[in-house]
Order: structure tokens, then sequence, then C-alpha cells
């Protein structure tokens, strides 16, 4: 799988047996994607690194995919930086304006580029493309989304709205339900699936993945909304003793690689 | 003891000061800490306190002086080109003996500069905040985690030697997410009292006068001469070092904030190919730590100062260090990082010639 790091193959060296259960976990979450994607949520809860993965993923199961890296608002750690192991794995990038000469400049500028490709996901028969959209951070980056409200809502879409319950500020319910109805009055579009994204970066055990998997369905569960699925670091799949094997089993469970990293790991 | 929670290092900055009893904050917004006076904004009406947006960076200092004097724990937040308009205010704090929290994440300069990560500001804060004799501390966070500390911990010791305190991050620690465990949230009936401060005394008292205007020389001197005896107390007693690996490394790293971070993996690196090599992190920039600098001098033979500028810290270092081993410098500018592959080249190659 393109993207995942020499560190997760160190911790995990994962048997076959395991790596059969990431494929299958894999290509059950990247089948149930629509053409069209949007990720929304909260700075800092994982939404590049879980549309990094879901691109990846889906580029290597043969669709024709795009991300487009849609965080005009906050120039640090957005997918664009990701570029190259997403070309490589056979991904277009659709980055903002003036990034591709490597400049920083923070422009509320939308690329001319996003919607012809959101155009292309219209026409019917084209099941075999996956559009990603990497939406910037909170209600202020859900903003640059209703420029296209009128194009994505002619499209098979879905809004996934990621929670992590040990993201400062998102922790409890309530505070993560505002958030999501604040994204969505900003951007005139509905949130149709929740994503259960728990982490704590390098500090994520079985611990964090079950209350994060908790919360989620407990927040699918307030808000009506489907989850459709949680992430498991592979990292931690790997690992004989965790237990969490078996939680492949459930159909929500989806193994993420951390492709988003410091500049020191 | 609190679950660890996913925090930028602005936002970690922020809600520590609220947690050590901050209940002013005025700024003015500019990339890359804004999420520090957004969270502010959000956070402060909640608890009682008070957010205001000024109308520049100046107008901020000047109320934080204002706050200050009268007694409250205040906070103001920048970076670069706008400390640089805060140095005025930082002056007359410090002539008026005012504490105070600022906080400058670094980004790319001279001038305008850019908006990507820099530690080009070392000198600012450590030599020239803005005209006249004074010093202020300044504390040089690593991890997310450190930031949510010395911002708790910067406020006591603001009050403790009534200096203004800066805490010097950088675009790379201000934007990265990483877990931190917050600090309790401080009594505030039970904070020092202040007793110079100007808060009203019902003709109980004779007045405190808060001023930096002194037009009788023997007095200005006087005073220049009690707070530099306060410097020694802080000199002697405030540095703060991490000293990793260093105790057999011949050759030593020296580096602060986020470079320090890459410089570990580096050091790493060079261990697992056989060099003795150590890092040596200042956590207080001023008072540098000195002592714990020194104590690395037996056994060093090289050094190695890693910054995000054209070589500023370098200068301490080589203070301590008094010739008595070579000082060699890697340094990336404008808003680059350094790479650990880059540190260790360096390493490998400096190991090659002590050989």
């Amino acid at each position: 799988m393109p993207g995942i790091s020499n560190k997760n193959k160190h911790i995990s060296s994962p048997g076959d047996e395991t790596q059969e259960s990431l494929r299958e976990g894999k290509a059950r979450i990247v089948e149930s994607l629509k053409p069209l994607t949007l990720v929304v949520g909260h700075y800092g809860v994982g939404k590049t690194n879980l549309a990094l993965n879901l691109a990846l993923d889906s580029a290597a199961a043969g669709y024709d995919t795009t991300l487009v890296d849609l965080d005009i608002v906050n120039p640090y750690f957005r997918s664009t930086e990701y570029r190259r192991v997403l070309e490589e794995a056979g991904v277009r990038v659709i980055a903002p304006v003036f990034s591709e000469a490597g400049s920083s400049l923070d422009v509320p500028s939308l690329t001319g580029a996003i919607a012809p490709a959101i155009q292309a996901i219209q026409r019917p028969s084209n099941n075999q493309q996956r559009l990603i959209l990497d939406v910037g951070g909170d209600d202020e980056g859900a903003k640059a989304l209703g420029r296209f409200t009128s194009r994505i809502a002619e499209c098979d879409y879905d809004m996934l709205y990621v929670v992590n319950p040990r993201r400062n500020l998102t922790q409890t319910l309530d505070e993560a339900r505002e958030l999501m109805e604040a994204i969505e009055a900003r951007c005139g579009l509905s949130v149709t699936a929740i994503v259960g994204n728990a982490h704590l970066q390098e500090f994520t055990d079985e611990d964090v993945i079950e209350q994060g998997r908790t919360f989620a369905e407990a927040f699918a569960r307030i808000t009506n909304k489907p989850l459709i699925c949680y992430t498991v670091p592979i990292s931690l799949v790997g690992q004989k003793d965790s237990g969490l094997c078996p939680a492949l089993g459930p159909e929500h469970a989806y193994p993420v690689a951390r492709v988003v990293k410091t500049t020191w790991e | 003891m609190a679950e660890k929670v996913l925090m930028k290092g602005n936002e970690a900055l922020a809600e520590s000061a609220l947690r050590a009893g901050c209940r002013f904050f005025f700024g003015y917004p500019i990339t890359p800490q804004t999420e520090l006076a957004a969270y502010m904004s959000k956070q402060m009406p909640k608890i009682g306190g008070t957010y205001l947006q000024a109308e520049s960076e100046v107008a901020a200092i000047n109320m934080v002086y204002g706050a200050s004097a009268a007694g409250a724990r205040v906070m103001t937040s920048s970076s670069s080109p706008g400390v640089s308009l805060k140095a005025e205010g930082i002056s007359y704090m410090a002539g008026a003996d005012l504490p105070g929290v600022i906080i400058n994440i670094q980004r790319g300069g001279p001038g305008l500069g850019s908006i990507q990560p820099s530690q080009s500001d070392y000198w600012q804060a450590t030599k020239a905040t803005g005209h006249g004799d004074f010093q202020v501390i300044v504390y040089a966070p690593s991890t997310v985690q450190e930031m949510a500390d010395v911002a708790y911990e910067a406020f006591d010791v603001a009050d403790k030697y009534r200096t203004p305190v800066m805490i010097l991050g950088d675009g790379l620690l201000g934007q990265m997410m990483e877990p931190v465990i917050l600090p309790e949230p401080k009594d505030l009936s039970e904070l020092p009292e202040k007793p110079w401060a100007t808060t009203g005394h019902g003709h109980k008292r004779s007045h405190n006068v808060v001023n930096s205007l002194y037009l009788t020389a023997e007095d200005l001197e006087q005073l220049n001469i009690e707070r530099y005896e306060r410097y020694a107390q802080i000199k002697e007693q405030e540095q703060r070092s991490e000293s990793y690996l260093t105790d057999d490394a011949d050759i030593v790293v020296v580096a602060f904030g986020a470079s320090a971070r890459v410089a570990r993996s580096a050091v790493n690196a060079a261990r697992e190919k056989g060099i003795k090599a150590g890092l040596f992190r200042p956590i207080t920039l001023w008072p540098f730590p000195e002592d714990a600098l020194k104590a690395t001098l037996p056994t060093a033979r090289a050094y190695l100062d890693v910054e995000m500028n054209m070589g500023q810290m370098i200068e301490d270092v080589r203070l301590v260090v008094e010739g008595k081993a070579p000082v060699e410098f890697l340094g990336r500018a404008g808003g680059m990082v350094p790479t650990p592959e880059e540190v260790l080249d360096k390493i490998e190659a400096m190991a090659a010639s002590l050989a």
C-alpha cells in the first residue's frame, strides 16, 4: 500500500492472515464510497490523513481517483504536501492556487480546476471515478465549499463528518454536534455520514480506538446519520495481541496508514 | 491524571494561559499565530475574561501594560513583524517592572518575510527586545506539551520577578498537533497578591505609581541597578535546559524549539551508526543555560549549532565554549526547516574529521 511508513512496517510486520483482512477492510470501505466524497470536520481531527488514505486506497483498487485540497484557510499540514506520494500512487491532485510553485501564499482563491472535476462526476455512467475533497477545518474552512453547493447537489455524493473524541473542543457529543451544524450552515450542504477517526498520534492504543468507536456510534445515533466507518491504524492491526484483528470483523473498521507526518519522523 | 488530548501548539498556549489565570488577552491577527487569538476569542467570554482585538499590535501591547498595571494576568501574542511593533511597549513594561506574557510564533524574515516557520528572532528576544537596558525571560518550548507547560508557568515567573516573559515558538510548533495533558486550572483567589498594583485603595494607603519615566538621572540609574540585581537572581535560578545523551558525547548538537526536534532524530540516527552524538537543548534562551552547557565541556570534542536562521544562538554557545572546542553551524532560513538527514550528514562529516 503506498504511503505506509517505514515506522509502521517496523512495528507491525503483519502476517498473511492480517494482510488479507487489511485488504478486505480497505476494499469494503472503498467500495462503499460514492463518486464524490467531501471530508469535513474540526481542525486536527485527522481529515487530511483520512482523505489521503481514501484517495490512495481508491487508486489502489483501480478507481480513477482525484484528490482536491480545498483548504484555503490554513496553508499548513494540508494534503498538497503529500502530492508526490499521491501522484506516484496514481492519484491526480488538485492543489490550491500558488501552492504549485511551493508558495504558502494563503489567498482565499479557488483554482479553476475544481468545477470541471465536479462536473465530470455529474455525468452518470461514471462509477469508476472517485473525487475526494479534503475541506478546510471548522465552519471557516467549509465556507469554500459553498461556491460549489449547487454543482455538488447534482452529484451522487457523501459529506463525511470526521469525529475524534481526543481532539480538544470536540470531545463531547454536544460540542461535535454544534460544530457539525455550523459547518452545514456555512456550506449549505448536509452531512450524510459520520467517520470515527479517534487517534492520539503515536499514543493511539486499543483504549483510544475503543473510546472512539463508542463515541462515533453514539454521535451517529444522536444525529441520526449512518456511521460509515471508524479508523484503526495499520500499526495496531498488525499486533497479534492487540485484540484489534477481530475488530476488523465488524463492517465499520477501516485500517488506515499514518501518512501525515512531521519533518523529523 | 487528566487524559491526553490533541491540540495545536497555538491552542495549547492559549488554554494553558487561561488555566494559569490569564483573564485578559489583547492582540492583532497574524499568521502563523492566529489560532491562539481565535481560541482566546472563543473561550475568554465563557469564563468572564476579556478578549479584545486591538486596532494594531502597538495598541495591544499598551493594553497589556494597562491591565498588568492593574494587577491582572494578561497576555498578547503575535508573529515576528508584529512583535517588532510591540517592542516599544515591551520596553515600557520592563521600565515599569510590569509582568506579562508575550508570545512570538516566529515566521521567516526579515521584513514581511514569509509565513513559514523560522527562528530568526532569537536576537530580538534575547538581546534587543526593545530600547534600553533590559532583558525578558525567554522560553523556547519544543513540543506542544512543553508549550502548555511553559505557558502555565510563565505567569508565575513573570509575577515573581515583575518582568515581561516571552515564549518563543515558531510556525511549525504553533500549527502542529500533538497529544497534551493540560494543567489543572488555578484558583484565582489563590494567586499571589500584587501590593504594587494600581487597583484603587479608598485613601487607605499612599498611591501606587506604575511608570517608566524618570527625569532625575540618579533615580533612573538606581532603578536600572536594582533591576539588574533581579536579573542576576534570574540567571542564577531560572536557567533551564535538557541534556540528551551528552554524558559521553564527542559531538554535542545544540538546538532549541522545532530545530531541536530535527536534531534529536539526527542524534539518534548518528548513535545507530556508532557516532557518539548528543543533544543540548536550551529551554530558556534568556537566561541562557550556561551552567548546563559548561558541564559538557570536559567530554565534548566538537559542537554543532543547528538553527532555523543564519546563525544567532551560536554566539551564546561560543561564549560558553570559549574556544575550547570548535563550534560549527547548520542553519536554514526564510521558512525552510532542516531535515534530520542534513543534520546527520553534518554530524558524520564532523565525526570523520575528529577521527
